[in-house]
């Protein structure tokens, strides 16, 4: 067991774990953070997906002791009032069923967006098709992400 | 306006008694979890300092605020929205002043609390209606009492209580307290389909906010004071068993309080088809944090042995029947020769009309193919858990299951403890599509909390969720159809069978079209467990049939819809036998939407596959698309159109249809479960593939048929038929028609 002073959301917090353990569960199980999920273990699923300093990452393959100080960023810190473009465009198009996949989804579309505020279609394909949704939402996470990108512009 | 008895009357509708007087109720919430966001939704307008509960559905804040329960598990078909704006239409309140609250399981105030059958809806379509009606009804006699009017005098809109020629109004939460206290109605009026202003627009999830900011909804989401976390081990093949525990490693490791081996059930308990798992035996890893018990199974000692054959007495909805699961380890190959050999037999005849058998004889022309299909995983995305709570004398359990009501009465059985001494409690759930209808994690849950003595949420690995079984059942089908010599089809034959259940509904479509039909089928015995997956059998057999057909139509030289039409015009003006179980008009009706409004007799820019199917009482025709990139078959737009009678939600329904769709494509292109020695050979989505954002395609239009039928089905029927388009419209594509899922592997491979 080690502790390590995570940055998370803008807050310190201090976690006493073992440093193999990866970021999923330290936010999970240590830090109370929930919206990230758990869903394959292996970055095959994206449910888990969270922002180191402005990236998106698996968090189920980062080891706490491999994150230093980078800023780790949750959809529960994604804005103050969940009112993020893209939370924003999720309700407006309705997009969840189960729910599941889509905090995961949304931090991973919100990465696309910052680093590319008007993707094309190909380009959402690729930065999305790490994040499976087992409803079947895909046309609609689309719809929300265009729609976030024309609000954003 | 439709009057209609109370049928489910005083005793469904439990009044408080303790409330005389207009008390306080306490500790209505049932989910702490909930409390935090609802209290954020809420935040324009404060809570009630009071709420008066009326019935079992529904109770109403002094503010004017409502609270309605939303009875059925919510697995992302849009229930816990959609419920409550059927009681909230009745009771005449602006959705607004509406909050939703997941009832626990209650089985005197509620009945079907399950998710399954696409029924939700439909089955308690009266009861949701009559829970509002009741309210709104009795707000009107407190009012009528308090103005002295005549009852039949006041309206309630939105909300308010009215009284024309006094001019008197109230809000509801001013009457609340005294309706709270008035007699249930013998009998009450339902609103005429006209009048409703909520069901049929368009309302939002009720937990979007929740879920777009990642608050605790799910099951694995469950934290509890001095909570520990729990994993198992079973056996990695079916075939096996448990023989002998080491557990001394993984004990000694951080965070691990306790490693046993855990027993579900005596030989002589009478378990349901719900309550049956592959492994009776488990080992379970008990310890502080998800990580370590996790890390704490890989140093688990275990040996494993072949089991013996077992013979399992069961009941099924109130049948007895008897399963038996046959020794051995089993593989894919070996299954596919079994299969082979089996459908080459004479199977059990379940239909025959007419003389299939002459006009094979007689026929100029026979047409035979054959479908299969393979096991699959359900793969919902939150894995398998639950949480309980087992005390010496209370259980008290949380988490996701499709079937708390079927549970109960097995965990009562595993702990000694009378059904009333046991709560359940359900959270959203992250995906269910059939697989949390078999609760065996709730009963190892409550057995790992009884014997820990400690509040215990049980977390499956996506590997322990993909190797457990319960499984969609791999099947096998031939189709055979008999052409005269001007290609008119003559007779049909269908023979099939699968591991362990046949698909066959002998009676459904195209039974009843035919002169000459002939339905037989064929079973093996497997102890690799399966279980209902959305659409059970449909979700095969639509596809094996709308593909054959449309092979039988480019015989006869038709128009593939059209050949569909005439056979359902011949169903509905001249049918063939007593027992078909569709309706050829609304068949029709779907299939003639969905060529109006995919352009069919126009558009010749795609690729295009159609496909109908009737199940769950609803029926659904697609139109799909394909186009050529780079020589790649490329899915551009479905087109559905679907009659599930009134649609409650309207966009939400479009979702799900729109789920239904993708999830269509990606069964039947890419996934599969194959086994080896016993094993499954995919124990993660690194093997297992399930479609993904670059598959699906770039558009899907849905549209409902507008005929005022009370709601049927709506969760199911838009999977099933989508397999059969995507066929047939690849056929058109590439030139090749595809018989065995997935088509991704079938050879030679397709690109894509």
């Amino acid at each position: 067991m080690a502790n390590y002073t995570l940055n998370i959301n803008g807050k310190s917090r201090e976690v006493d774990v073992d440093p193999s353990t990866p970021m999923l569960w330290v936010l999970r199980d240590h830090v109370k953070l929930v919206g990230t999920k758990y869903g394959c273990g292996i970055a095959q699923c994206g449910a888990c997906t969270v922002h180191l300093d402005d990236t998106a990452v698996r968090s189920c393959q980062i080891p706490v002791s491999a994150v230093g100080d980078k800023k780790i960023t949750t959809i529960e810190g994604l804005s103050e009032n969940g009112d993020h473009p893209v939370q924003q465009a999720w309700l407006e198009i309705d997009v969840p069923q189960c729910g599941y996949c889509q905090a995961g989804q949304i931090m991973s579309a919100s990465a696309l967006l910052k680093r590319n505020p008007s993707p094309t279609d190909s380009e959402i394909d690729t930065a999305m098709d790490g994040n499976i949704c087992r409803c079947g939402t895909y046309t609609r996470i689309k719809k929300a992400i265009k729609t976030a990108a024309g609000n954003l512009s | 306006m439709t009057l209609i008895k109370t049928h489910i009357g005083r005793r469904a509708f439990i009044r408080n008694t303790s409330l005389a007087g207009g008390g306080l109720v306490l500790g209505f919430s049932f989910l702490n979890s909930c409390k935090q966001g609802q209290a954020e939704t809420m935040a324009v307008r404060d809570m009630p300092k009071e709420w008066f509960e009326i019935n079992g559905y529904l109770k109403i804040g002094e503010n004017g605020l409502v609270t309605i329960m939303s009875p059925n598990p919510e697995i992302g078909q849009n229930v816990k929205t959609s419920m409550p704006m059927i009681v909230a239409d009745e009771l005449e309140v602006d959705w607004n002043d509406v909050i939703v609250e997941q009832a626990p399981l209650n089985t005197n105030l509620y009945s079907w609390q399950v998710a399954g059958g696409s029924r939700s809806i439909s089955s308690s379509w009266q009861n949701l209606r009559m829970a509002g009606a009741t309210a709104r009804h009795m707000l009107k006699e407190a009012a009528a009492k308090a103005w002295q009017v005549p009852v039949d005098e006041i309206e309630a809109k939105s909300g308010v209580l009215s009284h024309e020629a006094s001019g008197k109004s109230a809000g509801y939460g001013e009457m609340a307290s005294a309706a709270s206290l008035e007699e249930v109605p013998e009998e009450v009026e339902l609103k005429d389909r006209s009048e409703f202003s909520i069901i049929g627009s368009s309302r939002k999830n009720v937990d979007g906010k929740k879920i777009v900011t990642g608050q605790p909804l799910f099951g694995i989401d469950v934290q509890r004071e001095g909570m520990l976390i729990a994993t198992l081990a079973h056996p990695p093949a079916f075939g096996m068993q448990l023989k002998s525990l080491d557990a001394e490693a993984a004990k000694k490791m951080p965070g691990i309080r306790d490693v046993f081996a855990i027993k579900l059930f005596d030989d002589d308990f009478k378990r349901s088809a719900f309550h049956h798992t592959a492994f009776n035996s488990v080992v379970a890893v008990v310890g502080e944090s998800t990580w370590e018990v996790m890390q704490a199974k890989k140093a688990l000692n275990i040996e494993w042995e072949k089991a013996p054959s077992t013979s399992v007495e069961m009941s099924m909805f109130g049948n007895d029947m008897k399963v038996n699961y046959p020794a051995g380890l089993e593989s894919t190959a070996s299954h596919r020769q079994q299969m082979e050999e089996l459908n080459s037999k004479k199977g059990r005849v379940v239909r025959k009309d007419g003389k299939p058998e002459a006009a094979f004889k007689n026929a100029a022309k026979i047409i035979e193919r054959s479908y299969t299909c393979p096991f699959l995983a359900h793969n919902t995305m939150e894995p398998m858990n639950f949480f309980a709570h087992v005390t010496e004398d209370h259980a008290e359990l949380l988490g996701p299951t499709q079937t708390p009501e079927w549970m109960e009465p097995a965990i009562a059985e595993l702990l000694g403890l009378p059904l009333e001494n046991i709560d359940i409690n359900m959270t959203r759930q992250g995906g269910g599509f059939g697989r949390r209808l078999y609760g065996h994690f709730m009963i190892e849950a409550a057995a790992i909390s009884q014997k820990a003595k400690a509040p215990v949420k049980l977390v499956y690995s996506r590997e322990d969720d993909m190797s457990q079984g319960t499984y969609r059942p791999a099947y096998y089908a031939t189709y055979r159809a008999a052409l005269d010599a001007d290609n008119n089809l003559t007779a049909l034959h269908v023979k099939t069978g699968g591991i362990p259940e046949s698909p066959l509904f002998a009676n459904r479509f195209p039974a009843g079209a035919l002169d000459n039909y002939l339905a037989e089928d064929w079973t093996i015995e497997s102890n690799i467990t399966t279980g209902a997956f959305r659409a059970p059998r449909s979700n095969f057999i639509a596809g094996a049939e709308q593909s054959f057909l449309d092979e039988v139509a480019e015989a006869a030289g038709k128009d593939p819809i059209e050949f569909r039409l005439e056979l359902l015009k011949k169903a509905q003006e001249d049918p063939v036998g007593e027992n078909n179980d569709y309706d050829p008009a609304r068949y029709a009706g779907v299939l003639e939407l969905v060529r109006e409004k995919s352009n069919w007799n126009t558009s010749r820019d795609m690729h295009r596959g159609v496909s109908a199917y009737f199940c769950h009482n609803s029926y659904v025709a697609q139109v799909l698309d394909i186009a050529m990139e780079n020589d790649k078959p490329v899915v551009q737009k479905v087109t559905t159109a679907i009659d599930c009678g009134i649609v409650v939600n309207p966009d939400a329904a479009k979702n799900l249809a729109e789920g239904g769709v993708v999830d269509g494509i990606g069964h039947a292109m890419y996934s599969a479960i194959t086994f080896k020695d016993g094993a499954p050979e995919q124990t993660n989505f690194d093997k297992y593939r399930l479609i993904r954002h670059s598959e699906a395609p770039r558009e899907i239009e849905t549209y409902f048929v507008d005929n005022g039928i009370d709601p049927t089905g709506l969760g199911e029927p838009p999977f099933p038929p989508v397999m059969g388009a995507l066929a047939n419209a690849l056929y058109k594509a590439t030139g090749r028609r595809h018989y065995h899922q997935p088509f991704i592997t079938d050879k030679p491979p397709i690109v894509g």
